[in-house]
């Protein structure tokens, strides 16, 4: 079982892509159960939405308290609240940001790092900070587990309210590119 | 009366709000009434959409509250429609005055229930509260774990609903948040397969809307004299009999269900790693996945636990209820909601009533949790179990623990 958080703000689309994620991992043959948090989701308040997939299976229709990947598709979300929060070992953070990994303070449990400027890509595609697709193309990248293709098709099945097909399709292409993934030494908590 | 389906891949992903409205869809549901509450929204919401798209050929009535949804629904069977609608809390209440109707008047409807906590506090999250709060007015309950038995159960509803010896209206009730918004891999059964489960609806011909047989419909029955008494009583007694032959109709429902689809889910009760079991948790709805998980996390460290998850809730399946339990050590049940009454579970006290028969009848308690939409996880579960067989070893039926009391 490997179990993913998705963390941005209301209006980004973070329960959308656990759909899209989840849609395009079915096509791959994997089970998969996405679970959106609840609440009145205004434009702008944190939200969260989880994702399981296995090979077998999957019971629990329950939140996600100890994930193995963070995919943050928000730059602040994380000021508002710990992302990080029961994160396991050897974990996995995706982060839209503009900033060098050097200026991020990375948690000691995680130990591969995907970054992506998707604000400003999404600025230039969408002239809108809509981050979702563009971070789940980071997250291929960075973590392996989808193929770029599965994607893809899952974009091209998906009903988009605010932004058409073709700049989805190019958001995911650019969040896939575009990302830097680094591979960092397991350290030990001072 | 034709729905037209363009052909899908036979594996989606959907929630299941979206996956009960497939199954009306495949139901060839003839008209649908509707009022949008959260979490069932967007169910209808599915719906309207796949009216609009032309998959499903039925009548969409928009109507002004939930009062209204039933009342339409009612003329609608009554002239020989397959009628669906859903709600949940609030909703639900308001439609109350014909909720009671409809099933005293054999109407053979589907609504979902898309389970949500009960004033007040103020909450528009999951809980099983509404749906128990109208437990005994005479509808069937269905309750599903995954988002696939929302769709498979939706369908096997009507089957249910419209047997010639059942004539009830049935009540899917799937877990608002964790069902509703909650998004799974889900096998989509092809319209050939649902035609050759479901038959064209049946009317009752004791009460129908029939220009060339016309008649008044639920006139003044009952009263002190003359042939009302027991006039009433055949009517009650017959309303009573059709509920219990719901059971085995629900039962040969699943068979036909898993003749045609391939797909087999427990029609009455499940039985979950029961064969040695000493203690036993019993569940309903959504949470039994996690639950399950919790039961093979305590297998791995050799306790004897085992699982009874409650599919069909209303009619009570007491002698299913019976054969599970009876002869276990203690038995921990585990509601969504309570009873104000008596300071538990709805569910514990059914539980315990139906061991009333049993021949070595375990000791029970009741755990309450998840309420308003508060998670149930493996380690809740796992305190569960703990507290369990601990009552398996004093016997001591402890008050009754809130899960969620210290989140």
């Amino acid at each position: 079982m490997y179990e993913i958080r998705i963390h941005g703000r209301g209006g980004q689309g973070a329960v959308l892509a656990g759909g899209i994620l989840a849609a395009a991992l079915v096509t791959e043959g994997k089970y998969v159960v996405a679970v959106p948090s609840f609440g009145f989701e205004r434009r702008g308040a944190p939200v969260a939405s989880f994702l399981r997939m296995d090979t077998r299976e999957i019971r629990q229709m329950t939140n996600i308290y100890r994930p193995d990947c963070v995919l943050c598709i928000d730059p602040t979300v994380g000021r508002a609240v710990n992302v990080f929060d029961g994160i396991r070992d050897n974990g996995t953070w995706i982060q839209t940001t503009a900033k060098p990994i050097h200026e991020l303070q990375v948690p000691d449990k995680v130990t591969t790092v995907g970054l992506c400027d998707a604000v400003s890509i999404a600025l230039e595609i969408f002239k809108r900070p809509i981050t979702n697709t563009l971070m789940l193309g980071a997250f291929a990248k960075t973590t392996g587990l989808v193929s770029l293709d599965a994607l893809r098709a899952a974009v091209e099945d998906s009903d988009f309210r605010d932004a058409g097909l073709k700049q989805n399709l190019l958001a995911l292409e650019r969040g896939y590119n575009e990302t830097t993934v680094h591979r960092l030494e397991k350290r030990i908590a001072a | 009366m034709s729905a037209v389906l363009k052909p899908k891949p036979k594996a989606i992903v959907c929630d299941g709000n979206e996956a009960a409205a497939w199954a009306v869809t495949l139901a060839r549901v003839d008209m649908v009434a509707v009022y949008p509450i959260t979490p069932q929204s967007s169910l209808v919401e599915y719906l309207a959409k796949f009216v609009a798209d032309g998959k499903l050929n039925a009548e969409i009535v928009d109507v002004e509250g939930e009062h209204s949804v039933l009342s339409v629904l009612h003329g609608g069977v009554l002239a020989g429609a397959r009628a669906y609608t859903g709600t949940c809390g609030p909703g639900l209440a308001f439609m109350f005055e014909p909720y009671l109707r409809t099933p005293g008047m054999r109407m053979p409807m589907v609504m979902s229930i898309v389970t949500r906590d009960t004033l007040t506090p103020q909450s528009v999250w999951g809980g099983h509260q509404d749906a128990m709060s109208v437990r005994e007015v005479g509808w069937i309950q269905m309750y599903c774990e995954t988002v696939q038995e929302v769709l498979d159960t939706t369908i096997l509803a009507y089957k249910v609903a419209e047997h010639r010896d059942v004539m009830l209206p049935v009540n899917v009730c799937h877990d608002g948040n964790y069902l509703s918004y909650g998004a799974a891999r889900v096998e989509l059964p092809t319209q050939e397969e649902v035609d050759a489960f479901l038959p064209p609806p049946s009317t009752n011909w004791h009460a129908a809307l029939d220009p060339s047989r016309p008649m008044a419909i639920d006139p003044l029955t009952g009263g002190a004299g003359g042939p009302g008494p027991s006039l009433f009583v055949r009517y009650r007694k017959g309303q009573c009999a059709g509920m219990q032959n719901a059971l085995a109709a629900i039962e040969a429902a699943h068979e036909d269900w898993a003749r045609v689809v391939g797909r087999r889910h427990a029609p009455l009760v499940e039985s979950y790693r029961m064969d040695d079991a000493e203690v036993a948790l019993v569940t309903l709805g959504s949470m039994t996945g996690a639950a399950k998980d919790a039961v093979d996390e305590a297998r791995e460290r050799g306790q004897r636990v085992g699982l009874v998850k409650v599919k069909t809730y209303r009619p009570f399946p007491v002698r299913a209820i019976v054969s599970a339990l009876d002869g276990l050590k203690a038995v921990g049940v585990v509601d969504r909601s309570v009873s104000f009454g008596w300071n538990c579970g709805p569910l514990y006290q059914d539980v315990i009533g139906a061991l009333q028969f049993a021949s070595q009848r375990p000791a029970a308690m009741s755990f309450i949790g998840g309420l308003a939409g508060a998670d149930i996880t493996t380690d809740h579960f796992g305190r569960a179990i703990e507290r369990v067989r601990a009552l398996a070893q004093d016997g001591q039926v402890g008050e009754t623990v809130w899960l969620n009391e210290k989140d």
